[in-house]
């Protein structure tokens, strides 16, 4: 345990000397990954209660498929699958894109996260108190300003449980980034081992550290709902 | 037609290897749920923290790395054993116990899964009225009797979603086995895929025997779930 804490600490921590890696890696993946996957589900959360079959289903298509496949076979389908066909690899954009692991590995963890993500918020948005609309448009608000002002605030809000839920999920989903080649936190302590045969030391201290980013996690969250849903206390 | 290649009969072994790791784990894990949800429920404070300890931890760190660490782990720690046995009963013949990737596979992620079937039950224990407990009780039966009748067919209305969502995960879950080598349905279409550099095409099997299976899922707990709503009275609206 001393031996890879003195060798491997700032590798698991921040960086080797050469990129970014360790937790500081794992915590950029899920930032940039839970951002994207937020902002693709806010329009199609909306989009999933519309009433024009021809516009939920396709949100519906894809949340079905997303949330029912492996994130491991999303992610082999992106890094492996998609730079195998011959037209990403011909186009020098696509090529140079997909090539990076990193950048897969981003593109599956967001699409990822955006299916669960439209689905949460799209129950939470479904279940807006019918008075609060009637009373919004007797203002006579327009269909935009009554998503900003009226269902979005409180629709978020009222999702924030079941999303921090999500983003500890998408936390524990980062670990998979390691077959992209990405060196997160759990690539380090593969590294360790591999280099220490000392599979409960590595993979232990691994562990720790994934359930402290945890415990910090659900402590900001509770300090958020504590905020953000103060009205809803007995 | 879409062609396989000749890869079909692999690809349905693999499938059925994913099935019955998932299958086998999720009884592991609905034992090991009912039993941490009454120690979570009862009043000896030695099983309560320690239940309590493994749900928390286990929910708190990826299963990816649990896996992994039980995976290399329980071999060392079964070598181990096995030499202090040999050197306390050196008369008797002791084998090494080799783990497979399935064995430990379903272990690892029955002990994973166990913690989150833990708190579904032990919010479906609670959701039964007390009276039917104490009702049972004063009809003299005894513990294990009120658990068979009274207690399990009511808690497992209550269990059910929850349940339901556990076994998708299970299900899913079960991909990272590929990673610690066992020839699942993945590893299966990646075999396809490397020989016929179609890579694309084979993973995109994969999703969709993934997705076959969680919607035939789908179907059954939606029947299971008005099997166990028999007696219930809803509000029409």
């Amino acid at each position: 345990m001393i031996y890879i804490i003195q060798n491997y600490w700032q590798a698991l921590l921040y960086s080797d000397g050469y990129q970014i890696t360790g937790v500081a890696m794992t915590l950029w993946l899920l930032t940039i990954s839970c951002a994207i996957g937020f902002c693709l589900a806010l329009p199609l959360a909306i989009a999933r209660n519309a009433k024009n079959p021809v516009i939920w289903f396709p949100v519906w298509l894809y949340t079905f498929i997303f949330r029912g496949t492996p994130l491991l076979v999303q992610l082999l389908i992106v890094y492996t699958g998609l730079y195998s066909l011959d037209f990403v690899r011909n186009t020098p954009a696509l090529n140079e894109f997909f090539r990076q692991g990193i950048n897969c590995t981003i593109v599956a963890f967001a699409l990822n996260t955006g299916a669960y993500t439209t689905e949460i918020f799209a129950g939470s948005i479904r279940e807006t108190n019918f008075g609060e609309v009637d009373a919004a448009r007797a203002f006579g608000m327009s269909q935009f300003t009554l998503y900003r002002r009226i269902i979005l605030p409180s629709a978020l809000r009222r999702a924030l449980p079941v999303y921090s839920n999500e983003v500890i999920l998408m936390l524990h989903s980062t670990t998979l980034a390691f077959t992209a080649t990405v060196p997160d936190l759990l690539k380090v302590t593969k590294d360790a081992y591999s280099a220490t045969y000392d599979p409960f030391d590595a993979f232990g201290l691994a562990a720790l550290l994934y359930l402290c980013i945890s415990f910090a996690l659900i402590t900001g969250f509770r300090k958020a709902e504590q905020h953000f849903l103060a009205f809803l206390k007995p | 037609m879409i062609s396989l290649s000749g890869f079909g009969p692999q690809i349905a072994a693999g499938t059925l290897t994913t099935v019955e790791l998932s299958i086998l784990s999720l009884l592991v894990s609905f034992a090991i749920g009912l039993a941490g949800a009454t120690a979570k429920l009862s009043k000896n404070p030695v099983l309560n923290t320690v239940a309590t300890i493994y749900t928390t931890i286990i929910r708190g760190v990826p299963d990816l790395v649990l896996m992994l660490l039980i995976f290399y782990s329980l071999q060392i720690w079964l070598n181990d054993f096995t030499d202090w046995l040999g050197n306390v009963f050196p008369n008797v013949d002791i084998e090494q116990i080799n783990l497979d990737p399935f064995t430990s596979g379903v272990i690892t992620l029955g002990f994973i899964y166990g913690a989150y079937f833990t708190e579904t039950f032990r919010g479906a224990f609670m959701a039964v009225p007390r009276g039917q407990l104490e009702a049972a009780r004063a009809f003299g039966m005894k513990p294990g009797k009120v658990f068979r009748r009274i207690l399990f067919p009511q808690m497992m209305r209550f269990a059910l979603p929850g349940l339901g969502n556990n076994w998708q995960v299970i299900l899913k879950a079960t991909a990272l086995v590929y990673l610690i080598g066992l020839t699942d349905v993945i590893k299966a279409c990646q075999n396809a895929g490397e020989a016929t550099f179609n890579t694309f095409f084979f993973f995109c099997i994969a999703g969709m025997v993934y997705l076959a299976l969680t919607t035939i899922s789908n179907g059954i707990l939606m029947l299971l779930e008005r099997k166990y709503a028999v007696g219930v009275r809803k509000a029409v609206l």
